[in-house]
């Protein structure tokens, strides 16, 4: 069941915070920033010879380093690699919150990991289902399936945009204003909405320039997509400050809940503030706000 | 006795040095004496300018046992130093004491041979890094060294605990009177702050330039009235190394993080009122501090009275924005402070004494209401260390550490640990200011406020996002990362003695082996 099935309140994910699975000082100090996720990576950033070793730093990191309340989440390597299934049983038994596949394509890839998971777990005798997944889409293929990838497992959190990979697929690069990325951050909105799990952005690489990255944190904001990946901690507090709820919403939110525990204490089914009918999604989004609120205030 | 960290300080050390043991930061209303100079009056009617370096120490009469200075305003660009120590060196002289207000890394090579030479058999600074503090640790001295704040220093100076009988004066611009400035020549370097204390109370004051100018030379800091001799050199230093190099904001993300932390005790704090004052150091944390203090000012509508300390451009520039309505500079730490303390009416140069010193008529730390610090280790009681390093070997200085330290609120601002080295430990190697002067310690993990302050703690339980924890805490913390180190191996051997700023003993250093 997604997290909206189970009715628990959905988690805060703005900012999910890229770190190098071979790099022991940046492991160390992941916790401190406010994250709302931590992406350990053994993919990408680990180069062959230091697959083994990022792998076992990221194990014995995740059960001796205090990382707060993210979410913990490890990208692992493609299932086909001689290093995939080997990093699927060493996270899973030090207890990571999400598996993240990288270059997803077919709902297939989610089933294939999944099925390794369940090994994992009955091996190490983890409850079926503690582990939780989340699919990386970064080609024209996996954009086209993101439907399907969506929906291929009630461990899914979410799903990302990784759009270094995608536009070279596409045969374009990136600009400055995101044309480029149009149809696949909607795709993998809708993608994702749809099947009531969370939208992540792709990363923004050129870390000094804060003001292309202020521009396109808001872009994705309006757009809809819960958070963005970063690969710098010091692009988390310019998310934080764009997803702050405004002093005007926070007032509207606050108005709103009291209107429906004013509603309940009457026994009244139906509700309403300043002439205007309040029904479930503007709840949601009240309750979404008061969460966004209270999550500003919590790091400096 | 015992001192504050459990280290044992005999009383026979404390009767062959004649020093009073620390027994708080209070300073008592009493009387002191001040010292005064044997000024030699004849220089006036002809010129003091000398051919050489040889010439001008012959005609000191600079002989065996006395004692000599420096100051250290050319940091790591110092030509001076080496120039004159080789000089006295070359000519035999034995049994010198070496007074300068600190010893930078430039000039350990000079120190070593001249300790060994048996020029140099005692030495007072602010600190020593690198080869010297290596050489210092492991026994390379008979006597111990003095380690001094910049305050006490000037108190020492003032009350005859240093008597000099020549200072050697590096500058960038004088006449040939000894009228001279920090502030015009080639090797600029801003305030004369530590070196005015040297000037008015050597018996002989031996002025060095690269840039002669005409009579009479203003603005003068130093001026003629003080000024024995005058020698012109090739180069007094390179403006290349003067500059700390931290004048820009850092890019570390760790120190950016805790930057910000300090900021927020210090907006939560009741010190931050229209008004107030602060001195926040140099180093690129340091500045991201000031940016992100002034953003609070700019925000709150807030403006301060002055910064104080070490200042660098980006202190000058909040002065032009006018949130800061004066800045008094004891040093200068690049090129663009240097310069504009020339230019700048709102740009003060201040002498040691006037800055720090715990037993004059006025000294500018006792109006302070902000210090941010920094430690090399902080303990469980808020003591701190800046002296010696992990393996007990003496890398550091006193500096402004102590004199700071007493304003109305003190931030020490570290990482938790660095590389493999706890900050926060047990008991600090070496007592170097007393935590009854510390407020907060601020770290990437947590703020401790130091329990003799609650009424601040519970302000700043108020501020949103601010971690709030104990310092036991955070000391476990740190060695649940880096492991419990083995206890630091220090012999029996006293190489060092650390005074508080009042001239009583807190610690004292042994060697390693």
């Amino acid at each position: 069941m997604t997290e909206q099935q189970t009715g628990a309140p959905e988690r805060l994910r703005r900012t999910m915070m890229f770190v190098p699975g071979n790099n022991p000082g940046m492991i160390k100090d992941a916790g401190i920033y406010g994250a709302d996720s931590i992406m350990f990576d053994l993919e990408d950033s680990v180069s062959l010879p230091q697959k083994d070793a990022a792998r076992m730093l990221v194990f014995e990191a995740l059960q001796n380093v205090d990382f707060g309340s993210a979410e913990l989440v490890c990208r692992i390597n493609d299932l086909h690699s001689e290093f995939g299934r080997a990093d699927v049983f060493a996270v899973v038994r030090a207890g990571i919150d999400v598996i993240r596949l990288p270059k997803t394509e077919t709902a297939q890839d989610i089933i294939d990991v999944e099925q390794v998971i369940v090994e994992a777990e009955e091996y190490f005798g983890i409850p079926l289902g503690s582990t939780r997944m989340m699919a990386a889409i970064e080609s024209a293929r996996g954009v086209l399936n993101a439907p399907e990838i969506a929906r291929s497992s009630t461990r899914l959190i979410g799903i990302a945009l990784g759009a270094e990979d995608y536009v070279t697929d596409m045969k374009t690069h990136r600009y400055p204003d995101g044309q480029e990325l149009f149809f696949a951050r909607s795709m993998i909105l809708h993608a994702a909405r749809a099947a009531g799990i969370a939208a992540f952005d792709t990363v923004y690489s050129d870390v000094e320039n804060e003001e292309g990255f202020r521009h396109e944190v808001e872009l994705i904001h309006e757009l809809g997509f819960d958070g963005k990946s970063c690969i710098n901690p010091r692009q988390i507090p310019i998310v934080n400050e764009i997803y702050r709820p405004s002093a005007k919403e926070i007032t509207h939110a606050e108005q709103v809940l009291a209107a429906i525990e004013e509603a309940r204490a009457k026994g009244s089914g139906v509700i309403s503030l300043h002439g205007k009918m309040v029904d479930k999604p503007v709840v949601a989004r009240a309750e979404r706000t008061m969460r966004l609120a209270a999550a500003a205030n919590a790091t400096i | 006795m015992e001192n504050e960290i459990g280290h044992n300080i005999p009383d026979s050390l404390l009767k062959e040095t004649g020093h009073r043991p620390f027994t708080g930061e209070e300073i008592v209303d009493t009387e002191v004496h001040w010292t005064g100079p044997t000024v030699h009056i004849g220089h006036k009617h002809g010129s003091k300018l000398c051919a050489s370096i040889h010439d001008a120490i012959v005609a000191t009469g600079l002989r065996d046992g006395m004692t000599i200075s420096f100051h250290h305003h050319f940091r790591e660009g110092d030509h001076v130093f080496g120039l004159v120590m080789r000089e006295i060196m070359a000519m035999g002289i034995q049994d010198l004491t070496l007074a300068p207000s600190s010893l930078t890394n430039v000039m350990n090579d000079v120190v070593i041979d001249a300790v060994r030479a048996g020029t140099v058999t005692r030495i007072t600074s602010s600190g020593m890094r690198g080869t010297l503090g290596e050489f210092v640790s492991h026994g390379g001295m008979r006597e111990p060294v003095i380690f001094r704040s910049h305050g006490g220093r000037a108190r020492a100076i003032e009350e005859g605990d240093i008597r000099i009988d020549v200072a050697f004066l590096g500058v960038p611009s004088s006449d040939e009177m000894g009228n001279a400035n920090g502030t015009h020549g080639k090797a600029v370097f801003g305030s004369l702050g530590y070196a005015l204390m040297d000037a008015r109370y050597a018996n002989q004051v031996v002025l060095l330039t690269d840039d002669l100018v005409e009579y009479p030379n203003t603005p003068a800091s130093i001026n003629e009235t003080e000024v024995d001799y005058v020698v012109t050199v090739p180069s007094v230093g390179d403006p290349d190394k003067i500059g700390t190099g931290a004048t820009r904001f850092t890019k570390d993300p760790k120190e950016l993080k805790i930057a910000r932390m300090v900021n927020a005790v210090i907006t939560g704090s009741e010190q931050f009122h229209d008004g107030f004052s602060f001195q926040t150091g140099s180093g690129g944390a340091a500045l991201a501090v000031n940016r992100y203090l002034a953003q609070s000012m700019r925000d709150a509508g807030i403006t301060a009275s002055f910064a104080l300390g070490g200042i660098t451009t980006p202190t000058v520039q909040l002065l032009n924005e006018g949130l800061v309505h004066r800045i008094l500079d004891v040093q200068d730490f690049d090129k663009g402070s240097a310069s504009s303390m020339a230019a700048e009416e709102g740009q003060q140069e201040i002498d040691a004494s006037w800055y720090a010193d715990p037993h004059n008529r006025g000294a500018v730390v006792t109006n302070l209401d902000v210090a941010v610090l920094s430690a090399l280790e902080i303990d469980t009681s808020f003591n701190v260390n800046v002296m010696t390093g992990s393996n007990g070997v003496i890398r550091g200085a006193i500096g402004g550490h102590q004199d700071a330290a007493t304003a109305r609120l003190t931030i020490i601002s570290a990482p938790l640990v660095r590389g493999r080295i706890a900050t926060v430990t047990s008991a600090v190697d070496t007592l170097v200011t007393p935590g009854s002067s510390v407020d907060v310690l601020v770290t990437e993990v947590g703020v401790a406020v130091n329990p003799a302050r609650p009424e601040l703690r519970e302000r700043l339980t108020g501020v949103a996002g601010l971690p709030l924890t104990d310092i036991a805490t955070l000391r476990d913390r740190a060695l649940s990362i880096v492991g419990i180190p083995a206890p630091i191996q220090h012999g029996e051997r006293t190489v060092a003695l650390v005074e508080y700023r009042d001239g009583t003993l807190l610690d004292v250093i042994h060697d390693v082996a």
